[in-house]
């Protein structure tokens, strides 16, 4: 048993913290303000710096590095800004990892390789206005015809939707089978005929991270754009999610941690009744409580993401990473605005962005209610 | 990162689940009822054999040198079954780490080899005074110097294996002109001393088998070779020591909760309500699903203090982290678990209101949760400059 990061994962974290720190934050809360995604710095610089494609092999444009370090870096990419926390982990585990887990190695090298050296966006198309925690509702078709797949159907809530290149797009291929049998997965690119991007949300909060409807409308795709057997989409789709878990998870964790640093920043400074706030044991109850559920998630996040490298069956750890920081985030940012009272309702201070931000990972890639789902039935099966 | 365990922290926490539930669980119930103290001190003597009395100390003194991870395992292991023999194990594996880490050679291989072997039932910590819990710097005790001899005068509250404890470790006041914390002294003070009296024993909410009385002592003459540690330095001794219990007692927390959820899990299987078992309704799945969540976080942040300290890093954090939210989780995951047996778990025909009983003191002895936040607090606001 070692809980300690390796040199390589603490090296991952230095570089993503600098490049966070001077790059990305000067410019979080005006983005968020405009609803503005920089692809150049939200995405483009997260290539250079090997993250795109951070899990995966050097043979397919990867920096084969493990699931923990993956984690550190989008901790520490949304430790400043939650919306370019999501759109790396949108890209890499649900836009790359099915290829990368499901695809042939023709569609890996066609596909998985730009999306993981960083000249191509991935994203994923699961949700429809019927099917949202029942992804069983898939209600968008793949008719075959001849040598290509014809899609029909709109996709909602789709995260780097209209920014990405490629799309990993479910739909059902057969309408005579079980609800979860007829489901099948496919790559779509983008500037494909019969594709187009519908209404883009304007949201709460990670409002710099495109959330777009996706029109598919007698879309024409090549047959071998289907991603694994037919039928299995469903399957895809729900392995696919359990490794974005830990991407959320970390999400949630980096939100939960700048919250935390800001409002213990500014509890040393802030002075009532002629002491600083932090010499109140209001405050610092507050602050413990905070540091040690921070822990406590990352240590299911670490573990979820060790499994996963490791070849260990992660399922329920993910769920349990994802549901667990996730709760922490939206706890975390409301007693940071708490701290910075007043103050940390305005938009002058970053703790109201950050509780905004929060809210959605307790609600995208498998609400917290599905994921104790998931949980009680991986304890009682 | 690795999250595995080794071979031999494998090997003992199997012994230990082996051995609490062949010889603890049958009796617990038994044991909660105040009867058969003797299964009670012959179980003591069994895990004394087994190495348990002094996991994380050398073998030189009697100690199994398995580390802390160990200890922590084998804890939880034993508090599944009964939580009274796991606080009397706790605490006794700490007062050898504690005469281990600042003792002298003599008391070293004088006290702890008679823990670890059995030949002392269990030892004993005598820190709190009636005026003195949260705030020990507030105690007033006093050990007087009298010639070659020291003389103690004063009473101890709440001390966990008072009757049957060999070797006391008592916390005295020797300088009451000194500042706060500053003029408290440490000392090694042997059951049958004369002027030492076992007085009135609590009666408790939980943990039943595992007494809790009052010491006291007057005009009890100790030689000068029983002070432990330099002179005035017990007040940071009990500070810095006293933290790997927390992990000890969180470790506890952690066995009770995962007691509860398994059995209330196993009986959800089971009962059926409106035509379906109770685990088919998400309200339970989600009780289920959270108390596991929670109790494996706990988990997570024992192993890890449990590794910091084993690798002689600072740990006092990460103990407090540990101890604050397994004992927290603990008592949520108790009373959820009652919850999902209903009126049954309010009998006790099942286990589970003791195991709720038993919780309730996890939050408040070895440190309250409050302290643990204050603690946790302080070294943040220091190390964040």
């Amino acid at each position: 048993m070692i809980f300690a990061l390796n040199e390589e994962q603490k090296l991952i974290r230095q570089t993503v913290r600098d490049f966070a720190e001077k790059e990305l934050k000067p410019g979080t809360a005006e983005r968020d303000e405009t609803e503005t995604f920089d692809r150049k710095l939200m995405y483009d610089k997260l290539g250079e710096l090997g993250l795109t494609g951070i899990v995966f092999p050097e043979e397919y444009g990867g920096a084969g590095a493990d699931y923990i370090s993956y984690a550190i870096a989008v901790e520490e990419l949304s430790r400043v800004c939650g919306s370019t926390g999501v759109t790396l982990s949108a890209h890499l585990s649900l836009g790359a990892n099915p290829i990368f887990t499901f695809g042939t190695e023709e569609q890996k090298n066609q596909y998985l390789t730009p999306l993981a050296d960083g000249r191509k966006m991935g994203a994923f198309a699961l949700t429809e206005t019927a099917a949202g925690s029942d992804a069983g509702g898939t209600k968008t078709t793949a008719m075959r015809d001849g040598d290509s797949w014809v899609l029909n159907g709109t996709k909602i809530f789709c995260t780097n939707g209209g920014e990405a290149e490629i799309y990993i797009v479910f739909a059902r291929t057969d309408k005579n089978a079980q609800k979860h049998h007829g489901i099948s997965a496919f790559i779509v690119e983008k500037d494909t005929p019969g594709f187009s991007f519908g209404k883009k949300e304007s949201k709460l909060g990670i409002r710099s991270s495109p959330t777009r409807e996706l029109v598919f409308d007698n879309c024409r795709i090549p047959a071998g754009n289907l991603l694994g057997d037919q039928g299995s989409g469903f399957k895809i789709a729900m392995k696919t999610l359990d490794g974005g878990r830990i991407g959320i998870a970390a999400q949630a964790l980096g939100i939960a941690q700048g919250a935390f640093e800001e409002a213990l920043n500014y509890a040393k400074e802030r002075k009532q009744f002629d002491q600083a706030i932090s010499t109140f044991q209001a405050v610092q109850f507050k602050l413990a409580d905070m540091a040690t559920e921070i822990e406590a998630a990352r240590l299911l996040i670490y573990q979820a993401a060790y499994k996963a490298s490791a070849g260990i069956p992660y399922g329920k750890d993910s769920a349990m990473a994802k549901m667990y920081a996730s709760d922490v985030a939206m706890k975390v940012t409301t007693e940071a605005v708490q701290v910075f009272g007043g103050y940390g309702f305005t938009r002058d201070f970053p703790v109201e962005r950050m509780m905004r931000d929060a809210k959605i990972t307790q609600i995208y890639e498998g609400t917290n209610e599905v994921q104790r789902i998931v949980i009680g039935a991986a304890i009682t099966r | 990162m690795n999250l595995d365990l080794n071979a031999e922290q494998k090997l003992i926490q199997q012994t230990a689940r082996e051995f609490a539930a062949a010889e603890l669980a049958p009796l617990a119930a038994e044991l909660d009822r105040g009867e058969n103290q003797t299964a009670f001190f012959t179980n003591l003597g069994k895990l004394a054999a087994l190495g348990f009395m002094g996991l994380n100390v050398r073998a030189e003194y009697g100690g199994s040198a398995a580390g802390v991870v160990a200890f922590s395992l084998a804890i939880t292991e034993i508090a599944r079954a009964c939580a009274s023999t796991a606080v009397t194990l706790s605490v006794s594996n700490m007062v050898c780490e504690v005469i281990q880490a600042v003792g002298s050679d003599e008391q070293r291989h004088t006290y702890i080899p008679r823990i670890c072997s059995g030949a002392y039932l269990a030892g004993a910590f005598a820190l709190t005074e009636a005026g003195a819990g949260s705030d020990p710097a507030g105690m007033t005790t006093s050990a007087r110097r009298d010639g070659d001899d020291w003389v103690l005068n004063g009473s101890k509250i709440f001390i966990t294996s008072a009757p049957y404890a060999g070797v006391f470790v008592v916390w005295a006041v020797t300088d009451k002109t000194a500042p706060r914390g500053k003029g408290i002294s440490c000392f090694l003070v042997e059951a049958d001393t004369p002027g030492l009296t076992i007085g009135k024993q609590e009666e408790k909410l939980g943990q039943h088998a595992s007494a809790t009385n009052e010491v006291i002592f007057s005009d009890c003459r100790i030689p000068s070779d029983a002070l432990m540690g330099k002179l005035n330095d017990g007040y940071r001794i009990a500070v810095a020591e006293l933290a790997g219990g927390r992990i000890g007692i969180g470790s506890l927390a952690l066995g009770l909760g995962l007691a509860a959820m398994d059995s209330a899990t196993r009986y959800s299987l089971e009962r059926k309500q409106f035509g379906q078992r109770l685990a088919d309704f998400q309200s339970t799945q989600w009780k289920i699903a959270d108390g596991f969540t929670d109790l494996e976080a706990a988990r997570l942040l024992l192993m890890n203090a449990a590794f910091q300290k084993e690798q002689g890093r600072s740990f006092a954090r990460a103990a407090s982290m540990a101890k604050l939210f397994a004992t927290e989780s603990a008592n949520r995951a108790c009373y959820a678990a009652l919850q999902i047996y209903g009126g049954y778990g309010y009998t006790r025909d099942f286990p589970i209101e003791r195991y709720a009983r038993d919780a309730r003191i996890t939050t408040i002895y070895e440190g309250t949760s409050e302290i643990q936040r204050l603690i946790i607090a302080r070294d943040i606001l220091t190390s964040f400059n």
